[in-house]
């Protein structure tokens, strides 16, 4: 037994128990084995998640990773704010931490191995730190401890206290360098993590996961994950690909798009959602990943210094509409250079139009497709006989995409005084249609 | 806080004298602008207009204001509109094109959604839409969401609703008038009574052009 719930606990269950022992005490005991890669994979993407607190990270599986955080703290405002942001960003994350601070890695490592919350910042307050921690906190191999135990050696004290040749004697050079690492008496390169060019996180479900919002709470720890790793890089993304694993590797996949790049998890969360809500899911979810695959560059000019300041900020509307109602849903309009009317109006991207307009009378709405109108002795009805204004205006082209078009064009009235744009045909049967509304 | 303070702030109505914190863009119509607190649609806050049928020329009316609002960098947001806005006749109101967003939800429901959001934003300076239903609520949290947007959120409706509640800040009445003209009602407006009919000279649809090009002017020459 490694780990075991507070339920599990009530039944008298303890980590290092066996698991036979465990079954006797509950024998409805959910027992899952480990799975070292599940970890790694975790490890992994904590360390891409916390390259936004600092470009010096490195892995010590199979849990623990290691800061560099002395040349960060200027940029998050100091010691207490950056520890404060790590927790709250870890428990967002949904993992429970031991965080310590020292001087050198390895002591970090041991303190936070003995789950004290310390920190110690001055190298000459190391000794006195770590004197108390129980030796198990070295992580060295099993039958060394065993040894040391048998010369009555317990606390890391005990250990500082023996002579130095007398140690590496008894427990070989590479125990004596690990000590001189630790207390800062020997150099200790790392080996630094490098964050993957591209982001791509898995997370298997617990269990099958039918409703949207169980879903977002999923998706929402991976959203946490790649904002992390694009602050790190200084980068956003404009695209990202969620994919929703169900039973046989069958797949649904959700391809999100924005307006502007962007690294904000608040703004993907609420698109998620969005998107989510119209999904209508038609089958169980077992694992759901998210992938970003083009990043861009995204300048935070300390973003985290100011709170939410970026003017990037906040869900842009367009991209919250198109979530929701989809993409063709939403669109600008552009006015082109074009004898035939329903070609002279088209939708465009919103913010980007054309204005090419040849300054003739107009109405103001068009009818997506024109009506035919009724007559009677030859002249057209609507709601009563139209009269037409004087004057009309010939349309004739269009004969090269042979979408062509002949057509006279009249202003009419009825008579509750509405007014409308109406045509003829000057071809076939010479109908009449109603093709605009004047307002 | 004293006095003075008190009397500016939106929530006090003083009879008679429209209130002088009232955001407002100016309609472009003179005899309009005078019965509207603040001088013209209420910005931030939820209008409705009341009309007999389609094509009695309520979207005339809000065109000054419409090409006024997108000479700024804020959408004009059109949600599930009738027909399609010709925008060849936009142009030549002088509506800038490149501020213009059209939404085209496929249900109700969804319509009501957008209009909220569009409002809400703050990234409308005009929200437009056509609702077919009847909803004192969901009304109210238009009117919540025009204020939290400042948008100007602009509900036409049949005139069938007029006797129905409703929490809009301006309600107004349109029947047809003479030569083309609108006859325009105060149903309800912020910090006075009913007021109306009053004539508005539109001239017509047909003049749509002319007019709308001597508005922009104006415009112009009031930015500068």
């Amino acid at each position: 037994m490694l780990l075991c719930n507070e339920a599990a606990q009530g039944y008298g269950i303890c980590p290092g128990m066996p698991v036979a022992a465990a079954r006797a005490l509950a024998h409805d005991l959910i027992i899952q084995p480990r799975d070292h890669k599940a970890e790694q994979a975790a490890l992994h993407s904590l360390a891409a998640w916390s390259y936004q607190f600092s470009s010096q990270v490195s892995l010590y599986p199979p849990c623990a990773l290691l800061l560099e955080v002395q040349g960060s703290l200027v940029l998050f405002g100091g010691r207490i704010a950056l520890l404060k942001k790590l927790r709250a960003g870890l428990a967002e994350l949904g993992y429970q931490v031991q965080l310590a601070g020292a001087p050198t890695p390895l002591a970090a490592l041991s303190l936070a191995r003995c789950q004290r919350e310390q920190m110690v910042e001055e190298q000459h307050q190391l000794a006195a730190a770590l004197t108390p921690l129980p030796i198990s906190v070295l992580g060295w191999e099993q039958t060394l401890l065993d040894r040391m135990d048998g010369m009555g050696v317990h606390r890391l004290g005990d250990v500082l206290r023996l002579p130095r040749d007398g140690l590496a004697r008894r427990l070989g050079r590479q125990s004596l360098l690990y000590l001189d690492r630790m207390l800062g008496r020997h150099p200790d390169p790392q080996t630094l993590y490098r964050p993957p060019t591209q982001f791509k996180h898995r997370l298997q479900l617990p269990s099958e996961v039918e409703h949207a919002q169980v879903l977002l709470f999923a998706l929402q720890k991976l959203v946490l994950e790649l904002c992390g790793w694009l602050q790190g890089l200084g980068a956003g993304v404009q695209i990202f690909d969620i994919a929703l694993w169900h039973r046989q590797g069958r797949c649904t996949s959700l391809r999100m798009g924005m307006h502007k790049e962007s690294r904000d998890a608040e703004q993907f969360t609420i698109l998620l959602r969005e998107r989510l809500e119209r999904l209508g899911l038609q089958e169980a979810v077992i694992a759901v990943e998210l992938r970003a695959e083009r990043i861009l560059k995204l300048e935070a000019q300390s973003l985290d210094l100011f709170e939410k300041t970026d003017v990037r900020g906040g869900v842009d509307l367009l991209d919250r509409l198109r979530a929701r109602l989809g993409d063709q849903a939403v669109q600008g309009l552009s006015a082109v250079a074009e004898h035939r009317p329903e070609y002279a109006c088209c939708y465009s991207e919103p913010g980007h139009s054309q204005k090419d307009s040849n300054g003739r009378q107009r109405p103001l709405w068009l009818l997506a497709v024109p009506r035919q109108l009724k007559t009677r002795s030859g002249r057209p009805q609507l709601q009563g006989e139209l009269k037409l204004q004087p004057g009309c205006e010939r349309v004739e082209s269009g004969w090269w995409d042979e979408q062509d078009v002949a057509r006279d064009y009249f202003v009419a009235t009825n008579p509750s005084g509405s007014c409308y744009w109406i045509y003829r045909e000057l071809s076939g049967e010479r109908r009449w249609y109603l093709h605009g509304v004047f307002e | 806080m004293n006095l003075d303070a008190l009397l500016q702030g939106a929530d006090i109505w003083r009879g008679g004298q429209p209130s002088a914190a009232v955001k407002a863009v100016p309609s472009g119509f003179t005899g309009l602008d005078e019965l509207l607190p603040g001088g013209g649609w209420p910005q931030g806050a939820l209008t409705e207009i009341m009309m007999p049928r389609q094509g009695i020329g309520a979207l005339r009316l809000l065109l000054p204001a419409l090409a006024r609002l997108s000479q700024g960098d804020r959408w004009i947001c059109w949600v599930a509109p009738p027909h399609i806005p010709y925008a060849p006749a936009l142009v030549n109101a002088g509506i800038d094109l490149s501020r213009i967003l059209l939404v085209h939800p496929r249900a109700q429901q969804d319509g009501l959604w957008a209009v909220e959001q569009s409002l809400r934003s703050g990234n409308c300076a005009a929200v437009l839409s056509w609702p077919t239903l009847d909803d004192k609520v969901i009304l109210r949290r238009l009117q919540l969401a025009a204020e939290a947007g400042d948008a100007l959120g602009v509900l036409f409706r049949p005139r069938q609703f007029v006797q129905r509640p409703s929490a809009a800040a301006l309600r107004i009445q349109l029947a047809p008038g003479i030569d083309g003209g609108l006859l325009v009602s105060i149903l309800k407006r912020r910090g006075g009574w009913a007021a109306g009919p009053i004539h508005l000279e539109t001239h017509g649809p047909l003049a749509l052009h002319s007019r709308a090009t001597i508005a922009t002017g104006n415009f112009r020459s009031q930015r500068q």
